[in-house]
């Protein structure tokens, strides 16, 4: 028991961040799943992440609240960004909703009350890492229930084939425009969460690469299966870890071979495991089922 | 606009131009993002360096013998990351992941071998001299930059225009399937357009090294998403359209560094490209099509 509470103190920020990684991957497959691939999170999350810490570093306004404020606001922007950017698609979404987050990113280096690149310090850590857990068993909830609902359905149908959903009359924007209202809120909460959890925001820290790094993690967990992202964020968070401990057991050194192991494996993944991570118990299945077979 | 601006901005665009020539040439064949391009810009630079500061080369050896170099990596990038993706229904967006992972394998690679600093150039390699233009003042190594761009637009131009690779490259382009019906390979027009392509990238990342005498690891993330801008603005697919925008960009960033100061640099092309891809999605050159996805 007694190493059980070490170990939990040793990792409990690798435990953080896969719930906090978790559920910016899941900010990204809320528009995946309809087919969409936006890449706003980042700017959601720096819109969270400086919207609570600005109200409880300068209002000191109790933690709940500015975790909702973190929720709405987010939301709110959601809505005319995606008006008028959800009408392209592919990559071009991909680009523009790079932009907007880019754009998010360069307002906060060049505004001073926020001390610009710099970015808040400072800031009063209120996270438990169970609430970050709550928020992703919530956030699943949500995407569990849609499975299988109206809702659900017509998701699906725009992401096989949009004009023919809309053919079909689905009103294609309002789904696409909810589903990108959703990812903003789960980003902007996820942003809140760990500018609470590691005391400080950055611009820097919302910067491109951030976006990628969750698309990566939905998309090699699977974004077949709604939890697929979850499974990702955990994978690859905590793959670095994990070759921290092992690399020195096999005689590799740290630093950029680990890097190096990092890509290899992400390769890998995605050249043989086209529907991600959970696709790899039936996968094993539909195998041995044909070994059985020709036996 | 003093002379002196409207010279900074050609030569940076120039590069900008150059990198953005390699990105558009992949998307416009394969429909992919190869977000690789931006590691390839950067091995080039450090293969250039080591040729010119371990192995006493010439300049006007090494940078050849990079650009090959870079080309022969987008061979591999090609046969690694994005030929086992064709025909999987989600392949533009695994084949971002995967070329992802082939920038990280590659910037993991040149942390190895070079170290994470930034390195420069031997003190007496880059031609110094200034000359007189325009009202400004150029270095011979700006000329040198902007002469080389031109050159490889030109070549580019002639390639894809003129020659048979060229409108099996196009022919592929247009459609794969079609294309093989009328007896291209597929493969082999894809894998040069993939050798060309890395080539410019690799052009653009000797010269950028050279106009800003630093090369690091992650020196290609900035421009990574420069070039996707120039490629929006000018129009997905669309050379003319890089080559405009690349240029396009190079003078605005300077005009904007001169009057509203360097932080607001890159703010104003995104603020700009954010605006084009909402009024007008397919770029200022880009053709219209019906289902984009």
């Amino acid at each position: 028991m007694e190493s059980l509470a070490e170990l939990y103190s040793t990792y409990q920020s690798t435990l953080a961040y896969v719930g906090l990684n978790a559920l910016l991957a899941l900010s990204v497959y809320a528009t995946l799943s309809c087919g969409q691939l936006a890449l706003s999170s980042a700017g959601f999350a720096a819109i969270g992440a400086y919207a609570a810490s600005i109200l409880t570093l300068n209002f000191h306004v109790a933690f709940p609240f500015a975790l909702l404020a973190a929720v709405v606001l987010p939301m709110i922007v959601a809505v005319p960004l995606g008006l008028p950017v959800l009408r392209i698609r592919g990559v071009f979404l991909a680009i523009a909703t790079v932009a907007f987050g880019e754009v998010v990113r360069l307002g906060l280096v060049n505004w001073d009350y926020v001390n610009g690149a710099q970015g808040l310090v400072a800031i009063p850590q209120k996270t438990e890492v169970w609430m970050v857990y709550v928020a992703v068993a919530l956030a699943l909830l949500l995407f569990a229930r849609l499975r299988g609902s109206k809702w659900g359905f017509a998701l699906e149908a725009i992401r096989e084939d949009e004009p023919a959903a809309r053919t079909m009359g689905i009103h294609t924007t309002v789904y696409k425009l909810a589903m990108l209202v959703v990812g903003a809120a789960l980003a902007g909460l996820a942003g809140a969460l760990e500018a609470h959890f590691s005391f400080m925001v950055a611009p820097n820290g919302f910067a491109f690469g951030r976006v990628v790094d969750m698309l990566v993690f939905a998309v090699v967990g699977g974004t077949v299966a709604y939890y697929g992202p979850v499974v990702g964020a955990a994978f690859l968070t905590i793959l670095p870890e994990a070759l921290r401990v092992i690399a020195p057991l096999l005689g590799i050194e740290p630093g950029p071979l680990r890097a190096l192991v990092n890509g290899v494996v992400l390769l890998l993944v995605i050249l043989f495991l086209p529907n991600g991570i959970v696709s790899l118990p039936s996968r094993l299945a539909a195998r041995r089922k044909a070994r059985s077979a020709a036996a | 606009m003093s002379g002196q601006q409207v010279i900074n901005g050609l030569f940076l665009g120039g590069i900008y131009a150059l990198f953005a020539l390699g990105y558009t040439l992949v998307f416009g064949v394969l429909d992919i993002l190869n977000l690789a391009h931006a590691a390839v810009f950067m091995l080039a630079a450090f293969v250039a360096l080591t040729l010119v500061s371990a192995a006493h080369a010439n300049l006007l050896v090494a940078l050849p013998v990079a650009v090959v170099f870079a080309g022969l990596l987008g061979l591999v990038l090609e046969r690694i990351a994005f030929r086992p993706l064709r025909g999987r229904s989600d392949s533009n967006i695994s084949g971002l992941i995967s070329s992802l992972a082939m920038a990280a394998i590659f910037e993991a690679i040149a942390h190895e071998i070079w170290g994470p600093n930034t390195a420069r150039f031997p003190f007496d390699t880059l031609p110094d001299q200034q000359l007189q233009i325009l009202g400004g003042v150029v270095s011979r190594l700006q000329l040198t930059i902007i002469g080389v761009s031109l050159g490889m637009f030109l070549v580019l131009w002639w390639l894809v225009q003129r020659t048979r690779l060229g409108r099996e490259i196009r022919a592929v382009a247009e459609s794969p399937r079609a294309a093989r019906v009328l007896g291209v390979n597929v493969d082999r027009a894809i894998a040069w357009a993939f050798f060309i392509s890395s080539a410019l990238g690799g052009a653009a990342g000797v010269l950028f090294a050279l106009s800003f005498n630093s090369v690091s690891p992650d020196m290609g993330r900035g421009v990574e998403l420069k070039g996707l801008a120039v490629i929006i603005l000018g129009g997905m697919g669309s050379m003319t359209g890089a080559v405009v925008a690349g240029f396009a960009l190079g003078l605005t960033e300077v005009l904007v560094v001169s009057h509203l100061g360097g932080s607001y640099r890159d703010a104003v092309s995104f603020a700009a490209l954010f605006l084009i891809l909402v009024l007008r999605p397919r770029g200022l050159f880009g053709a219209p099509s019906l289902r984009e996805a």
